[in-house]
């Protein structure tokens, strides 16, 4: 393929707007879980917020950090997928968009549950750059594991 | 001097470096990460096939021809190393798998043995991860202090503040020749002088000095110096640590095995002397021999030559990239390698690494494992072009062309 197409698929409008913009990209000073993701192979050091109320709803969602593009959009874009989401619907969004980036041969359906993310299927053609998209979603991972409590996760 | 340089026929070397022919994302190779590591000329290449083909055995295994021959070759190895560095004997040469091992060894049987609580050792703040973190554990054991010389906005050592540092207990400073981040060319030799004034040993770290700068441990008076293989177009998995006799004389092993000992018996061992005494076990032979065919080949063309020709490439590069809007050159000492390191306003250096990927550049972007330098100043990782001799400004042309295609993409 060529490099222009291959390009424009990694870096897609969407992205880029994220990445310019980023949404919820604030800390959540009343927060209920967080997780501090780091990708020390290019530096992305993102810190996930997230206030869950009693019945297991995520009311509020926030990040602050800095990283690349991909990193960036995909945590903004998570950000907004996962708001009004109960705990164990934004682990199964969070599988799904890890089969979507990892997976050897994607389905349909994988696509159409992962809306508005299967744009990050361009970055599978970017195998290193992989575990920018899905940094975020390993920290999300984590501080739904144990909320009240601080995590820590590393790609390496 | 400068009269005396010989004009660089680049063309001709390029052909001498199979890689430079390779493409990348169907365009021809530009490689720009050769302070990473770099290409191996044909010779290197010839050399190891030739070796393991024709003339393979183990050395210092006694009477037969190819065990005899392949010693005398790892011998002249070793002879060409001194030459490289101008060391006084061939006995202060150590044959090692990189510079990390080089700094890991001193730290070990230089360091564990001879420092003593509250003993302090001396970093410069741009040092590579391998020549900080060995003295930071030596410190954490032995209970001495680390301490660190600022550098200034350009990226240079603050030699008022290292003075200020150097005392009765300072027993090690420990400083890069050249910095891998920011390509700084430290001023040693005024370093090692203080250092030895006040009473203190001095390491340096040659992994990004020996493939662009002329070296003379002597001149310098330097204690220990230490470099990889193949950074100077030689193989991975050998590197050089020279060290001054009496000190060599003065350090436990760094590791026990064969080759290292004078004698053994159940209830005591005697070791060799060095270098053996620092060599235990099976070295890297077709490598250590090889990285003599590197040391030739830069000989060849002359390390005078190579250093005029990169310095042009440098002047070249940060020219060009300094008339980019929106490209800031992190690290703007007054002597410098031929490297550059930069940002772009708001495109992350993984991001410019992918797009220039996608256009045949290879570059190093991230922290160049010296957070404590990126942390210095403000950045999170930079972007780092880095020239060897067999690159052209046609290339860095081709630099600056992706680098704008960049910002178009991120616009």
């Amino acid at each position: 393929m060529n490099q222009e197409v291959r390009l424009n698929d990694l870096y897609q409008e969407v992205i880029l707007d994220h990445n310019r913009r980023p949404r919820n990209f604030k800390k959540l000073e009343n927060a209920t879980a967080c997780a501090h993701g780091i990708n020390p192979l290019c530096g992305d050091d993102y810190r996930l917020f997230l206030n869950i109320d009693e019945s297991g709803i995520i009311k509020e969602v926030g990040f602050e950090g800095q990283g690349c593009a991909i990193s960036k959009a995909s945590a903004s874009m998570m950000t907004m997928a996962i708001r009004g989401k109960s705990r164990q619907d934004a682990v199964k969004l969070k599988d799904i968009f890890i089969e979507l980036l990892t997976g050897d041969t994607v389905s349909d359906a994988v696509r159409a549950q992962a809306d508005r993310l299967k744009i990050f299927e361009g970055v599978k053609q970017f195998p290193i750059r992989v575990k920018c998209a899905t940094l975020i979603w390993r920290a999300l991972e984590e501080s739904l594991k144990n909320s009240n409590e601080k995590r820590e996760v590393s790609t390496e | 001097m400068i009269e005396s340089q010989k004009k660089m026929d680049v063309q001709k070397i390029r052909n001498d470096f199979p890689m430079l022919a390779q493409s990348m994302s169907g365009h021809p190779l530009v490689y720009l990460d050769n302070a990473a590591t770099t290409q191996k000329p044909q010779a290197v290449i010839y050399r190891i096939q030739d070796f393991l083909s024709n003339e393979y055995s183990n050395i210092h295994r006694g009477v037969y021809t190819f065990s005899q021959e392949a010693t005398r070759e790892v011998e002249d190895a070793r002879g060409k190393c001194r030459a490289f560095l101008n060391a006084a004997k061939n006995s202060e040469i150590i044959f090692v798998r990189g510079t990390t091992e080089g700094i890991n060894l001193v730290a070990t049987s230089f360091g564990r043995k001879l420092l003593k609580k509250d003993d302090e050792i001396i970093v410069g703040t741009t040092e590579h991860h391998s020549n900080l973190v060995p003295w930071q554990a030596l410190c954490l054991e032995k209970g001495l202090k680390l301490r660190v010389i600022p550098v200034n906005d350009r990226g240079e050592l603050d030699l008022e503040a290292f003075q200020n540092l150097l005392n009765a207990r300072t027993y090690l400073v420990a400083v890069a020749h050249v910095s891998n981040a920011l390509g700084t060319v430290n001023p040693i030799r005024e370093i090692i002088k203080r250092a030895h004034h006040a009473g203190a040993q001095v390491l340096i770290d040659g992994a990004q000095g020996a493939p662009h700068l002329v070296v003379d441990v002597q001149a310098l008076d330097c204690d220990f110096y230490c470099f990889s293989g193949h950074k100077v177009y030689g193989p991975t998995g050998v590197g050089v640590l020279y060290g001054k006799e009496k000190h060599l004389e003065a350090m436990d092993p760094y590791q026990f095995g064969g080759d290292m000992i004078e004698s053994v018996s159940f209830e005591k061992t005697t070791f060799a002397k060095p270098p053996a005494k620092f060599e235990a076990g099976t070295p890297a032979i077709a490598e250590i021999i090889a990285l003599g065919t590197a040391i030739d080949y830069l000989n060849k063309l002359g390390m005078q030559n190579i250093m005029y020709y990169e310095q042009e490439l440098l002047k070249d590069a940060t020219e060009k990239l300094s008339s980019v809007r929106g490209l800031k050159i992190i690290g703007t000492a007054e002597e410098k390698a031929s490297l550059v390191s930069f940002e772009l306003e708001n495109i992350h250096p993984h991001d410019v690494g992918t797009v220039l990927n996608e256009l045949g550049i290879a570059v190093r972007a991230g922290h160049h494992c010296a957070q404590p330098t990126m942390r210095r100043f403000g950045v999170p990782a930079t972007t780092r072009a880095s020239f060897a001799f067999y690159n052209t400004k046609e290339e860095i042309d081709l630099l600056i062309q992706a680098i704008l295609k960049t910002q178009k993409v991120f616009a």
